[in-house]
């Protein structure tokens, strides 16, 4: 087959498969938060396979609320897209395009299953791996510093500035939180590094990678803006942050970036410490059935993930900001650093297996 | 007055331990019972005694007890009660009641639910009580007339029973 015609293809699946479990994250998120506070959450809308002669549609999944996101979307995409008269008008369009578009270019270097019908399943494996995600993932700040600059208020004005400095802050913490494990595997390549915890244990299993799993979940927390760490928009402070002024489909760009940029955290966080589409005892190489069951696995695993930062969210509190910064530069950036020398003595005295 | 702020130990400013036994009593809730009520298929239990919206009453024998001395309709805020009365026939069980309500409406839409009707009426026959739920689909449903006030009221006792006795 044309090798374009592939790249199309993964292109395509990946992003489909991407904005499919965002809209249901979404879903999750809201049960999960409603069952947390002993609530039900939403549990009418199904999905619709048949409307009777008397308008009434016959659905599936009500209880589970399976069409929800459909509802949603379209609730986004009905609504009046409202530009205030006070706004940039080009940057105030620009700030959701900037969140978006990175959010998604991120999954063109995280290896989703290992190869099916001998086509590895990443869409372009780059010797840069891990640079080449965050330097795009950091990319997405812009959108948001953007947003809330040509809203041209004062909340979502201070919604962008404490979002850039968070961001720039913890996006230290998690370089270097991230450093030992290539220190380990040798290589920046992301692929390499499941391949290297094929062949001997998930990376989260020796305990010098402890610590810089603590730090690089707490910083991707931040990173994702999300509770613990949700500054950048906190409801009860900024009227919403940096998305205050934006309406309909805009808004939903940004809300839909925040949630694709927490499974790119939870992706990254399994193909770096728990090795990616790898589980033991399913054999690393086979026909299609393996090579299927490596994605389902992946999947798996990110939804897992997902999950557990949803738990977060709706368990801790919210910190100052003057605590959000001490966290990052007087703990973190510290911590990172030490955990790099010890995964340098680990190595040097021959304990890590590489 | 000072608060003394003790200095967190060592363990405590470790935080993880704090945030995953706080993870594991939101974990817990995951399974709790809910407080939520599926509003159209399951109602919510009135208690006695409830104010809801106001409804006319009968008296154990059946008799309306309106007898359209127009109090209410005077003391109404918003103007929502439009009696007109009506005398009782001669031959009527209750003539020496002289009066009684040949329409009786509460316009539900004015109504704000004050309950002066309540205590002004002389006759105890109008009632703040249990119905919650008022709705309509149109100005015309929400205007209740006294058939469907009677019915939403049902029957009052009247342990005095001022008009046996006169």
């Amino acid at each position: 087959m044309d090798p374009i015609l592939i790249h199309l293809i993964k292109i395509v699946g990946v992003v489909g498969v991407l904005l499919f479990i965002c809209a249901y994250i979404v879903l999750a998120e809201r049960r999960i938060c409603a069952f947390i506070q002993d609530r039900l959450g939403p549990n009418r809308v199904g999905i619709p396979i048949w409307i009777r002669k008397d308008g009434r549609a016959i659905q599936i999944g009500a209880c589970w609320a399976l069409g929800q996101p459909i509802i949603d979307a379209l609730k986004a995409i009905l609504k009046e897209d409202f530009v205030p008269g006070h706004v940039n008008k080009f940057y105030f369009w620009l700030g959701p395009m900037l969140v978006m578009a990175p959010a998604l270019m991120v999954w063109a270097a995280i290896p989703f299953g290992s190869t099916l019908c001998g086509v590895p399943m990443i869409v372009a494996d780059i010797n840069v791996g891990i640079l080449f995600v965050f330097a795009i993932a950091s990319l997405g700040v812009y959108g948001i510093v953007l947003g809330g600059w040509a809203s041209n208020s004062k909340y979502p004005f201070l919604g962008g500035v404490r979002s850039s400095a968070q961001l720039i802050s913890y996006e230290l913490c998690l370089g270097l939180s991230v450093i030992p494990l290539f220190m380990q595997v040798g290589s920046l390549r992301l692929t390499e590094v499941v391949r290297w915890q094929t062949e001997h244990l998930w990376l989260i299993c020796y305990p010098w990678n402890w610590l810089p799993a603590i730090i690089y979940v707490a910083s991707s927390f931040a990173e994702t803006n999300r509770a613990p760490f949700d500054l950048p928009e906190a409801e009860q402070e900024l009227a919403g942050g940096y998305n205050t002024e934006y309406s309909s489909m805009k808004f939903a760009m940004f809300f839909l970036a925040e949630y694709a940029n927490m499974i790119t955290a939870s992706a990254l966080l399994a193909v770096l410490f728990l090795g990616g589409w790898h589980l033991p005892f399913v054999p690393v190489s086979g026909g299609i059935a393996v090579g299927i069951a490596h994605i389902c696995i992946f999947l798996a695993k990110v939804c897992a993930l997902a999950l557990v930062f949803i738990w977060v969210r709706w368990t801790v509190p919210r910190v100052r900001y003057d605590q959000l910064m001490g966290l990052g530069w007087k703990v973190f950036l510290p911590l990172a650093l030490v955990s790099i020398l010890i995964a340098g003595l680990a190595i040097v005295a021959g304990w890590s297996p590489s | 007055m000072r608060i003394e702020r003790k200095p967190l130990t060592i363990w405590e400013r470790l935080y993880l331990p704090a945030i995953i036994s706080g993870m594991m009593l939101t974990f817990s809730h995951l399974f709790r019972k809910k407080v939520t009520l599926r509003y159209p298929e399951q109602k919510p239990e009135i208690p006695p005694g409830y104010r809801g919206q106001p409804v006319l009453v009968k008296d154990e024998d059946g008799r309306v007890k309106c007898v359209a001395c127009q109090l209410c309709e005077f003391v109404c805020p918003p103007r929502a009660i439009r009696i007109k009365p009506m005398a009782y026939p001669d031959n009527a069980k209750y003539k020496k009641v002289e009066k009684t309500p040949d329409e009786f409406e509460i316009d539900m839409i004015r109504c704000i639910f004050c309950g002066y009707c309540e205590e002004v009426c002389p006759e105890q026959a109008i009632f703040l009580r249990g119905p919650y739920s008022v709705t309509g689909l149109s100005r015309k449903d929400m205007m209740f007339n006294k058939e469907k006030l009677l019915e939403l009221g049902g029957t009052m006792p009247d342990p005095i029973k001022k008009w046996q006795k006169k």
